[in-house]
């Protein structure tokens, strides 16, 4: 925006601001308006969809779907979609953070006069596509399968085993059969015929690398959870 | 250029100048009312008068000190664009959702305890027992849904009206960085019932900023305060959630709302100054200049003299 743009923009405004009326009261009247339904809506949602406590926070859980709130869910997705493991900050950080950054600078890099939607053909496009790609994520990320379902078939001896990896967040990064994320974590479909026992307990005990610890899990279960993971050649 | 108060401010109620500040204040100032008060009839009726004045002369008494009523009848009357619509209600109803949040929080903090062992617990105390309990949680925790709502739609709007644009620039880093705010609140609330659901997702979220390049694993440590989910976390988390990110967004709040008052919201980007929209032909654009009979039409003839053709809003550059 050059210096006279500017000039005439202020005049301009100058200008529409002596035609307008004044805040109080026809402005403030429109916000009481809209205050009283973001208050009602609110009042509603709370009467009518209540505060229901889920069970009690358990960290030895083996069962849990760990779910976002729904406006984190077009994160959770782009997670989900980005699979290869060199490209997992990216998806998790850098995309979130690029976008960020993009839009904190829009005012610094968009520096034309012209307001309206319309003549801004680049800036318009940009914003639906974006409004379109983050209503798609989030609805992905609302009807994508739980992360803890294992479909492959499991003997007997080892479900209690599968129900573990499955309840414990495994898929989130690894791949096994059917399900989970193929990354950041390696495919644990034949892991058992890669790596010995010993060393998938070592590993879900120490965390290698990005994976979380899960020394926390008591003996029983860490030996059950090794049983499975190895049975699988 | 004329003072954009001046322009802003009904002349009746413009502030009074101060004591040896040039020029005849138009309005009586607070402490004629106190000197030199109106002649009135008999005993009784003085005293009624006196009383009814006491209001008056205590709002006089505070305004001598804080020298505010010029800035707030400033802001209650100042003008809002030709064209304001119900779009421009989206912030202050973002506002509102804030405030809703502000006042249900403070009163699940008088009942709710930011420990392990505890936090349940309470959170079963206040659904179950406090008088009205559910009801105050149950806003609060939807009024973080509508609060993201809000946020996101009024910065829709800012967007689409290309409101974001000279001069208003720095408001909207101020409300990138409250949307940022809002989005750490609804994170780090979401832990606080200590459910199995909010200790999952608050896990899985510390995880993905652990992924992070270079700074992934200092804030993943910084957010879970230890190796493990536990009970620093949850305090961690309880202190940024109602101590840190408040405290940063009010101030961010004060600061985009003082702007919006001291630059003004914008009009539409399709409303012109003449009844007629003006279009970008140089003919058209002289019409409306001439139609609208504001004394604007120099501007519009203005821009073709010069010759430039810069669409919409060369008008007054013309003649600067």
């Amino acid at each position: 925006m050059k210096a006279h743009e500017k000039q005439a923009y202020l005049e301009e405004y100058e200008l529409l601001k002596k035609k307008g009326k004044p805040f109080f009261p026809y402005a403030v009247m429109k916000d009481s308006v809209m205050a009283l339904v973001v208050v009602g809506v609110i009042i509603l949602m709370s009467l009518l969809l209540g505060a229901e406590q889920g069970p009690k926070a358990d960290p030895t859980t083996t069962t849990y779907v760990p779910r976002p709130e729904w406006y984190f869910f077009f994160l959770f997705e782009v997670l989900r979609i980005i699979k290869p493991p060199e490209l997992v900050p990216l998806a998790t950080i850098g995309i979130p953070t690029i976008c960020m950054v993009l839009l904190l600078l829009l005012p610094f890099y968009d520096k034309g006069p012209e307001r309206r939607p319309e003549r801004r053909p680049l800036a318009t496009t940009a914003g639906i596509l974006t409004i379109l790609a983050m209503g798609y994520l989030t609805y992905a990320g609302a009807v994508s399968g739980s992360p803890t379902e294992i479909d492959m078939k499991v003997a007997p001896q080892y479900k209690a085993g599968a129900e573990i990896v499955a309840g414990s967040g495994c898929l989130a990064c690894h791949k096994l059969g059917e399900n989970g994320n193929n990354g950041p974590g390696p495919e644990l479909t034949h892991i058992g015929a890669r790596i010995p026992r010993a060393a998938i307990v070592r590993s879900v005990e120490i965390g290698p690398s990005i994976m979380p610890s899960f020394r926390e899990l008591p003996p029983k279960k860490l030996n059950e959870l090794a049983d499975f993971l190895s049975s699988l050649n | 250029m004329p003072k954009l108060s001046d322009l802003l401010v009904p002349a009746p109620l413009r502030k009074t100048p101060k004591p040896g500040e040039a020029g005849v204040p138009k309005t009586p100032a607070p402490q004629d009312l106190k000197s030199a008060p109106p002649e009135r009839p008999g005993e009784m009726g003085r005293v009624g008068e006196q009383a009814l004045e006491a209001p008056t002369e205590a709002l006089a008494w505070i305004d001598q000190r804080m020298a505010a009523s010029g800035f707030l009848t400033g802001m209650l009357f100042r003008k809002v664009p030709k064209g304001t619509n119900w779009f421009y209600t989206l912030g202050s109803a973002a506002l509102f959702a804030f405030i809703v949040q502000a006042v249900t929080g403070v009163f699940l903090a008088m009942f709710y305890t930011p420990s392990t062992t505890q936090a349940y617990s309470s959170i079963a105390h206040i659904n179950n027992d406090v008088f009205l309990g559910q009801f105050v949680h149950g806003m609060h925790k939807w009024g973080a849904s509508v609060m993201v709502i809000l946020v996101f739609l009024h910065m829709g709007r800012t967007f689409f009206f290309g409101a974001y644009k000279y001069p208003r620039e720095l408001n909207w880093v101020i409300g990138v960085v409250i949307l940022i705010l809002t989005m750490t609140m609804a994170f780090t609330g979401y832990l606080l019932p200590f459910d199995q659901r909010s200790y999952w997702a608050s896990i899985v979220g510390i995880n993905i900023n652990g992924t992070g390049p270079i700074v992934g694993p200092y804030l993943s440590d910084f957010l879970r305060a230890g190796p493990e989910l536990g009970a620093t976390t949850l305090s961690r988390f309880y202190a940024i959630h109602m101590l840190l990110v408040p405290g940063a967004l009010i101030a961010l709040i004060g600061a985009h709302m003082y702007l919006v008052v001291k630059l003004g919201t914008t009009a539409p980007p399709w409303t012109r100054i003449g009844n007629t929209p003006r279009v970008a032909e140089p003919t058209t654009e002289l019409d409306a200049g001439a139609v609208s009979g504001n004394g604007y039409s120099p501007n519009g003839s203005g821009s073709t003299i010069a010759g430039v053709q810069i669409d919409g809003h060369n008008g007054g550059g013309a003649t600067a």
